[in-house]
């Protein structure tokens, strides 16, 4: 099935090639031609266009794609559908779990394609003209901890701070994390905490704008404030090379 | 009815709906995944997460309703649809197809929904993306005593004209006292 290939070769052997040769597909790179094997002739045109061709969009011309992101309003929906919904997920995966700490892994990961999905969304909403590029540590950190925490649980986190003792380390605080917020846990699961999948939707952002981090979640409840969560992002050592490099 | 429901959605606590239907998808691919890509065991288990949130769901849906018993069939998908729908997922889906006997009916979900918006499935005829919706209607009315047959005919994601669950009341369970309760 040579017609298949992508790169077509056009003799058997390069050296026997000539320039009477034509390849009998009519494409391929004859080396003795050079570019001019690769011109679009009428005959070669019309073999392009009339290759068999599968579409990967199903429901093409009504599809995900053609519909417009950036115009809609904003649909709200009940708390308590997510709640539930995010409940079955727990459910669901602490039974395929090994332990909390691969939990709370398995719940980063869930979280993890949200993450990556709605910083997409959020960027192609704020437009070419008003958008940039982060390119700081410190700026994607206060992107994420405003903006974006904005646009998906309906107000900024509380705290962003940064760790004195490890340079690479950043910590972002919410006093009620949306989904914890009906969420008990057991006294025999200590330190689980389902923010988990909050950690997962930030690491999920940072990594798809090549911040590279760790990010997990911990309980540090303070007084008033039980279900305070700590988001304790771990960058990678090279960013810090790479951010001393381009701007000291 | 349509005015209660807009009166009830004024007080629920509101979230942007994205993350929703994100969360929602993000759950559906972990399970084609955890099911390798076996997808009458995805409809299963979405299925049955629904129904653990559907027996759940009723006593919140209760209390903030306080929706009294329904006389008929119809005026409880009418319950459904007008109160259900759209205190829990902002949406009002529309009725058809009642068959001659009121037994059973069809809930046309519009479009875009908090469940589909953002998807499009690879071309299978088997999974059915929103089956969770099936679990937690059927689980719902266990628990107000209707054993109802719910499940998918049509759904947009699969190129169908619309998004189409067909309800069947099988029968009205009696009233039992909950076993270890004398």
């Amino acid at each position: 099935m040579s017609n298949d290939n992508i790169i077509l070769p056009s003799a058997a052997s390069l050296s026997t090639l000539s320039i009477a040769d034509n390849p009998k597909s009519g494409f391929g790179y004859n080396p003795s031609l050079g570019p001019l094997s690769n011109t679009i002739t009428p005959e070669s045109s019309n073999i392009l266009l009339n290759r068999k061709t599968l579409s990967l969009t199903p429901t093409s011309g009504n599809s995900i794609y053609d519909k417009n992101v950036n115009n809609k309003k904003i649909n709200e929906i009940n708390l308590s559908s997510l709640s539930f919904l995010f409940c079955e997920a727990v459910n669901w995966t602490h039974r395929n779990s090994k332990g909390i700490q691969d939990l709370e892994t398995r719940l980063n990961g869930l979280g993890y394609q949200v993450g990556q999905r709605f910083l997409e969304l959020i960027k192609l909403r704020e437009g070419v003209k008003s958008s940039k590029r982060e390119i700081k540590i410190i700026d994607i950190l206060r992107f994420i901890h405003g903006t974006f925490w904005k646009s998906i649980f309906g107000k900024t986190a509380n705290e962003l701070e940064k760790s004195q003792d490890a340079s690479n380390e950043y910590m972002i605080i919410d006093n009620v994390p949306l989904v914890s917020k009906f969420i008990s846990i057991p006294k025999d699961y200590g330190n689980l905490n389902c923010s988990a999948f909050m950690a997962g939707i930030i690491e999920g952002a940072l990594d798809s704008s090549s911040f590279h981090a760790n990010v997990t979640a911990h309980s540090a409840p303070i007084d008033g404030v039980p279900l305070r969560t700590v988001f304790l992002i771990k960058f990678d050592e090279q960013l810090v090379i790479r951010e001393s490099l381009r701007f000291n | 009815m349509s005015k209660k429901g807009d009166d009830i959605w004024k007080n629920v606590d509101k979230i942007n709906s994205e993350l929703f239907t994100l969360t929602y998808g993000s759950i559906v691919a972990q399970l084609c995944r955890d099911f390798n890509h076996n997808y009458h065991e995805v409809n299963n288990q979405l299925d049955q997460m629904g129904y653990n949130i559907g027996i759940r769901l009723i006593e919140e849906f209760l209390s903030r309703t306080g929706a009294q018993r329904c006389q008929s069939f119809k005026e409880t998908v009418e319950v459904i649809t007008k109160l259900g729908f759209r205190v829990f997922l902002n949406i009002q889906p529309a009725v058809e197809n009642w068959s001659s006997d009121g037994r059973s009916c069809s809930i046309v979900l519009p479009e875009p929904n908090p469940l589909n918006e953002f998807v499009e499935i690879p071309p299978t005829k088997d999974l059915w993306y929103c089956q969770i919706l099936c679990g937690i209607l059927r689980g719902a009315l266990q628990m107000i005593q209707l054993d109802v047959d719910v499940n998918f005919v049509k759904d947009t994601l699969k190129g169908d004209d619309k998004t189409e669950i067909r309800l069947k009341l099988n029968k009205i369970l009696k009233d039992e006292v909950p076993a270890g309760e004398d």
